[in-house]
């Protein structure tokens, strides 16, 4: 991919599988929204190839389209309709697509209870609250049980309470549902909770893929212990977590109190290896 | 079969948002202040005559602006309404959603027509009131039909184009700018034929005079076609200058209305409303 005579992508290659939640993390120019946008079809690419649900995405057509859900960082569209209005007709679209395996659209009544928003079904949407409107958002990207859902940034702006309603909403999707998600995230405990897979993007590059614990083992000689001993608390990171430890209970016995082995979590890792890159 | 879903699909869009229009009191009075305006600014001209003639020039001004209601409403209104929906990214759902970039044309087709129409029909009747000198007969209501329809067709097409090609809604001024100086050379407010030949000239390349032509043709006395060009209503050119401008419009909407539409992402409407939002306003 490229703009100009900048290459923005390079070197990205990687599939996804059926019901996989995945993650993108990478710093801000890194290329996450570039890539999200060329598997949704929003955006050609100069290179490579591309196969998203066995199509590809530029060549997409509506069947195709059907089967996806998008969910973007900022959306401020259809601000006179009402919130069940919008969902009511941006579902009928889908009806056609439906098939045995998959009924399409979601119940309207359904999916605002969903997202909670069965408060606001009449409201205008333009006077919901930014987190309302966020879970509106999620809902009309659901609204034909895709397959596969983009979710760009899908909790900035989130208080904690939305977060977690959010957090077990993708979950249900991708337990129940068995949909795909690929989300973009700038929270990393966001992405070690809902992700079963991360990929680092940094540059235009995938620096890392994995399971948030695969990661987190690459970067193990972080692990920290944690202990105090006569009121003295001590930190010590290490390589050996466990011979580490199995040493301090030799030397000081019963006296080690509030004893704690942190493993280094995905921040940490993805910490590491943004420093490594950009080194 | 599909193609009838999606127009279906459309006209639901269109239906809720003509709604919308009619119920929410700022959309309403927009859509119905100016035909009420420019009914009041006729109604104080009506004391004044047209050249030659004891007509008044209220009653001879009002098919025109009937006319010039189109060229307004299918062409700056549907700018403004597509080039709103593509910051605000509503253009960008109709294409997350499968057939909903159709769907969303023929919504705003259906809006525009509509609120067009409405404007006509509450000018006419107001008119058909107040101004003796205009009146409706079979064979004018006729013409009135089917130049309202070519209107239409030819006025839509455009407003698509021009609303694809100009890049945010800041850029509605310089079209409302030509618009302004067209109407001046269109016969709209005073007969063309006082002006300099080589502007009445210009202002017969553009629908808006053969629109207000062929409202003055439906709406008014015979007699009164004395001070068109030609001394006549001139019918069939009427037809043949809005169907070509019909005929041009449908031709390159669908073109460059893709091509915009192709452009668009998620990335595009973010940084456009960043842009709007560091705007001094």
């Amino acid at each position: 991919m490229r703009y100009g005579s900048t290459d923005v992508l390079h070197g990205i290659d990687f599939e996804i599988g059926t019901g996989e939640v995945v993650a993108l993390l990478g710093p801000n120019g890194a290329g996450k929204t570039t890539t999200i946008e060329i598997l949704e079809g929003f955006r050609a690419r100069s290179a490579g190839q591309v196969s998203v649900l066995g199509s590809d995405p530029a060549r997409g057509d509506e069947r195709w389209r059907a089967r996806l859900g998008v969910v973007l960082q900022s959306w401020r569209d259809h601000a006179k309709w009402r919130v069940r209005e919008l969902l009511q007709h941006l579902g009928s679209y889908y009806a056609r697509y439906a098939t045995d395996e998959v009924p399409r659209p979601w119940d309207t009544a359904e999916l605002i209870d969903l997202v909670g928003l069965t408060a606001q079904a009449g409201t205008r949407i333009g006077k919901l609250s930014g987190g309302q409107r966020r879970r509106l958002d999620v809902a009309i990207g659901i609204v034909g049980r895709p397959e596969l859902l983009f979710l760009d940034e899908p909790t900035a702006g989130f208080d904690p309470r939305a977060r977690r309603e959010f957090h077990e909403l993708v979950h249900r999707l991708a337990d129940r549902e068995q949909a795909t998600v690929l989300l973009t995230t700038h929270d990393l405990a966001e992405a070690e909770k809902l992700a079963d897979r991360v990929l680092i993007l940094a540059g235009g590059r995938i620096i890392a893929d994995g399971s948030p614990d695969e990661l987190a083992l690459r970067m193990s000689a972080r692990a920290e212990v944690r202990w105090t001993v006569d009121g003295q608390r001590y930190v010590h990171p290490t390589g050996e977590a466990t011979a580490f430890t199995r040493k301090l209970f030799a030397q000081y016995g019963e006296s080690v109190v509030d004893l704690e082995v942190r493993r280094a979590n995905l921040e940490d890792t993805y910490m590491a290896l943004v420093q490594e890159y950009e080194r | 079969m599909n193609g009838l879903r999606t127009a279906r699909l459309g006209l639901a869009r269109g239906g809720i948002e003509l709604r919308q229009v009619l119920t929410y009191w700022p959309d309403l009075f927009q859509n119905t202040f100016l035909p009420l305006a420019q009914i009041l600014v006729l109604f104080l001209m009506r004391g004044h005559h047209v050249p030659g003639t004891s007509f008044s020039l209220g009653s001879l001004t009002l098919p025109s602006v009937i006319g010039m209601g189109f060229a307004f409403g299918g062409v700056l209104g549907v700018v403004g309404l597509l080039s709103v929906d593509r910051e605000d990214g509503t253009l960008l759902r109709a294409k997350a959603t499968p057939d909903g970039m159709t769907a969303y044309v023929i919504g705003k087709i259906t809006l525009s027509s509509v609120t067009v129409l409405m404007g006509l029909v509450i000018t006419l009747v107001l008119g058909l009131v107040a101004f003796p000198g205009v009146r409706l007969t079979a064979p004018g209501l006729a013409t009135l039909a089917w130049v309202a329809v070519l209107g239409l067709l030819a006025t839509i097409p455009i407003g698509i184009t021009l609303g694809s090609l100009i890049p945010n809604p800041r850029f509605i001024a310089v079209v409302l700018l030509p618009f302004g100086a067209l109407t001046a050379i269109s016969g709209i407010f005073y007969p063309i034929t006082h002006l300099a030949g080589w502007l009445q000239g210009i202002g017969q390349l553009f629908p808006m005079y053969w629109l207000g032509l062929g409202m003055r043709a439906a709406l008014l006395p015979p007699g009164l076609a004395s001070v068109e060009i030609d001394g006549s209503w001139r019918l069939p050119l009427v037809f043949l200058a809005l169907a070509l401008w019909s005929v041009a419009g449908l031709a390159a909407a669908p073109a460059v209305l893709r091509r915009m539409a192709r452009r668009e992402s998620g990335s595009r409407v973010a940084a456009r409303r960043e842009r709007a939002m560091l705007r001094p306003t």
